[in-house]
């Protein structure tokens, strides 16, 4: 006996109102998209649960763990599909289901029909009480719980007959798709991608811009970034990653601005950048994987001065997580092993031994000034070429 | 303009080398062990092999197995003669500038319960024989010291050293890491007193995943791969029959033109470092081999030298290639007592017999158009 069909069972956007369809639409197309590298399913949505079915053969684990990535579902149910729904053989398939689903079957259960199909010879409470019966026949150990059971059998007669209990557990979250698009600012370290995970959770397509420096970044360090993408798309779904020139820019501050103040005003200077890709690009906020007090550039006085050059709201879900519980997250997505590999990045080479912790808005956009001869010719350069890539899974 | 400057890293294969690996991949296919015909065939290939190399470095054919590559040469070297003769002693004395491939199978069998001597070495990055001298004691049973350090070329006193071991007591068994040595300068360790010799193929033109380990006649080492039990029980595992080939066509093709190629890469080696180091605060510290050169940029990281010769297609190392994925500094530099700074500055240029002047000039060109830019962005 094998698995052929999933149900899946969504939480948050069943409440949704009239707007419904919208995020069940959403839905449906993100878990085709994931499928879409998995195998050829066919799915049909009814009465706030979308069905799964396999076309023809297909890698059960990897179907699973497809689904586990589609933000949107509270929960999938593995389920057997009989053709033949005579009683006789519901009966023996109901039997087979669960010694083949449970190993032991020392449990409570209850067993649910629903019946569309109302032409069945049996009305739905005469068929759960005769399968319950055939049950606790077959594997004497069962016991019948109708108010608080470990197991719902649930049995559900149609053209076909469908037989699930099992629950596995979605991301939850909602389907990527129904809450407009967001850039994210992606460097190669632990925090970013775990971001962009939160954020495309709650329906936000991704887009994301990395800040590259050759030759004082390695093309390995942008392979990194490229590839962390490409992990976060796995559940995003794809992502457009804007790589930026960022070398000059950097130099310039480097040379004219005082040394304490450098990353700040570098990281000022990213946001603008990005806040500028986003426009272009059709995205509405921000992400940062920034948490209060990190590091300097991510005190309180330093975040007030880096989002200060900003107009669109910047998403920060880490913003109250300590590292530990963001390299938790990370290593549950997958991200982590890359994250630590050992390329440095813009931010670890151009770093002042001792950078402000407490930098003055007033101060710091004074310093920046400086720049005032050479920086609109730098951005040009920069924005003009910015090399764009399409990453999926 | 692409220019390789990264041979001691690796090298890009003889033509004749993978035309005779194609055919045997496709045609001569065949497990030497077999005992029909294409078994007959393939294991014909071994043998010649065995023999070309054995010619080169005047030993016998039986003295030869071959291995993956120079990583699984030393530690079978190692591993095998320590295990083997434990019996008769638990120390070890060995350079501190080895190559990892020898340092980490040292660190092993310290956890095994073996004591491993460092030897020290001077601002060349020649290993003190004294130091050895006074290193050797009843309980040592290995002595192993590289031919040509991988990251500044310099040659060590191998014969001395063989000459004071096996002075000191005959049965002491002297290894040499002759990666970066073979092909590059003569070696005949049956005539100085080695006992074990490792060797890569992927350094002189031949393929990756091959090398050989010299092991003399009669001496005991345990095998680390157990199996059928190929190549006398030593070195179980189906022989890579292209491998092999290769790399037995790649030293014959080496040792052809041997003294003319090795004549012209000292030439240009010379006429590089004389050019380099005219620029402002560049410094030089090569050894003796043909290929190897190393040069300080002072004030520029490694890193960033290297990724801006890069953008200009020119490909160098910074330190040892093999140690380059950690960040952590080069051994050999620091016992040489560079500075933290001046090691972290510090590039490895490598030529080949492929190495051309016009090349070298374009690198000292880009070099010096680099060196102010690079020099304004230091760390402060």
């Amino acid at each position: 006996m094998e698995y052929n069909a999933f149900l899946i069972k969504y939480a948050e956007i069943g409440i949704k109102g009239k707007n419904r369809y919208l995020f069940e639409d959403a839905l449906m197309r993100q878990i085709k998209y994931a499928l879409s590298h998995v195998g050829k399913f066919t799915l049909t949505k009814e009465q706030g649960r979308i069905f799964v079915e396999a076309v023809n053969d297909f890698d059960y684990e990897d179907t699973v763990e497809a689904l586990k990535r589609v933000f949107g579902i509270s929960a999938i149910c593995p389920v057997v599909m009989i053709d033949d729904c005579s009683w006789d053989s519901l009966a023996a398939n109901v039997k087979e289901y669960v010694s083949h689903a449970y190993e032991n079957t020392h449990f409570t259960f209850k067993v649910m029909v629903r019946r569309a199909d109302k032409s069945y010879p049996k009305k739905s409470p005469e068929i759960a009480a005769d399968l319950g019966a055939e049950l606790l026949d077959a594997f004497p150990e069962l016991k019948v719980d109708v108010h608080n059971p470990d197991v719902y059998l649930n049995v559900e007669l149609r053209t076909k007959g469908y037989i699930y209990s099992l629950e596995i557990s979605g991301p939850g979250g909602m389907p990527v798709g129904t809450n407009g698009k967001a850039m994210l600012l992606l460097s190669g370290g632990i925090d970013s991608p775990v971001a962009g995970y939160m954020i495309s959770k709650r329906g936000v397509y991704l887009d994301a811009v990395y800040f590259h420096a050759p030759p004082y970044t390695s093309e390995r360090a942008k392979e990194k970034v490229v590839e962390l993408a490409r992990l976060v798309s796995k559940y995003s779904g794809p992502i457009h990653l804007h790589i930026v020139n960022f070398t000059d820019i950097q130099m310039a501050i480097y040379e004219k601005c005082p040394h304490d103040e450098l990353t700040i005003i570098m990281r000022r200077y990213m946001m603008r950048i990005a806040e500028y890709l986003a426009e272009k690009n059709g995205a509405q906020a921000l992400i940062t994987g920034e948490s209060i007090g990190q590091v300097a550039s991510q005190t309180m006085h330093s975040l007030v001065a880096t989002n200060e050059v900003c107009n669109m709201p910047v998403f920060r879900p880490l913003i109250g997580f300590d590292k530990q519980e963001i390299v938790d997250i990370s290593e549950r997505i997958n991200t982590y092993e890359t994250s630590i590999l050992p390329y440095e990045d813009c931010c670890t080479i151009f770093v002042a031994k001792h950078p402000v912790t407490k930098p003055n808005v007033n101060i710091i956009k004074k310093s920046e000034t400086k720049l005032n001869d050479v920086i609109d010719e730098l951005m040009k350069k920069a924005l003009s070429s910015i090399e764009t890539i399409r990453v999926e899974q | 303009m692409e220019v390789y400057l990264d041979n001691a890293a690796t090298s890009a294969a003889f033509d004749e080398v993978t035309d005779l690996m194609v055919k045997v991949l496709k045609e001569d296919y065949g497990n030497p062990s077999s005992r029909h015909k294409k078994g007959l065939q393939a294991e014909r290939y071994i043998k010649n092999a065995r023999e070309v190399i054995a010619r080169q470095i005047k030993v016998e054919p039986k003295e030869i197995y071959f291995t993956s590559g120079g990583t699984e040469a030393n530690n079978t070297a190692l591993i095998g003669a320590a295990l083997a003769n434990r019996r008769r002693g638990m120390h070890i004395i060995t350079s501190s500038i080895e190559h990892a491939s020898v340092l980490e199978p040292l660190s092993y069998l310290e956890e095994q319960g073996f004591s491993v001597t460092y030897l020290p070495v001077d601002e060349h990055g020649i290993v003190s024989l004294d130091a050895l001298k006074d290193a050797l004691c009843d309980d040592t049973i290995l002595v192993s010291i590289m031919g040509v350090n991988n990251e500044v070329g310099a040659v060590e006193p191998i014969e001395d050293a063989a000459h004071i071991v096996k002075n000191f007591r005959e049965n002491i068994l002297f290894h040499v890491d002759a990666i970066q040595m073979y092909g590059k300068l003569p070696i005949y360790p049956s005539r100085i007193g080695i006992d074990l010799m490792s060797v890569s193929g992927h350094k002189l033109h031949g393929p990756k995943g091959s090398g050989f380990i010299y092991v003399k006649n009669k001496t005991k080492l345990k095998p680390l791969l157990l199996g059928g039990n190929q190549q006398e029980g030593m070195r179980s595992g189906t022989e890579n029959v292209p491998a092999i080939a290769g790399l037995a066509l790649a030293s014959e093709l080496t040792f052809k033109d041997y003294s003319e190629k090795y004549d012209a890469m000292c030439r240009l080696k010379q006429y590089f470092i004389e050019k380099v180091t005219k620029l402002d605060e560049c410094y030089d510290h090569s050894g003796a081999a043909p290929h190897i050169i190393s040069i300080t940029f002072r004030g520029v990281r490694s890193e960033v030298m290297l990724h801006a010769l890069e953008d200009k297609g020119i490909y160098v190392s910074s330190g040892s290639a093999c140690s380059s994925n950690k960040p952590e500094l080069s051994g050999t530099l620091k016992n040489m007592g560079l500075s933290v700074e001046d090691a972290e500055s510090t590039i490895r240029f490598s030529l080949s017999r492929y190495t051309k002047a016009s090349e070298l000039d374009y690198t000292v060109e880009q070099i010096a158009a680099l060196l102010p830019v690079l020099r304004r962005f230091t760390r402060r």
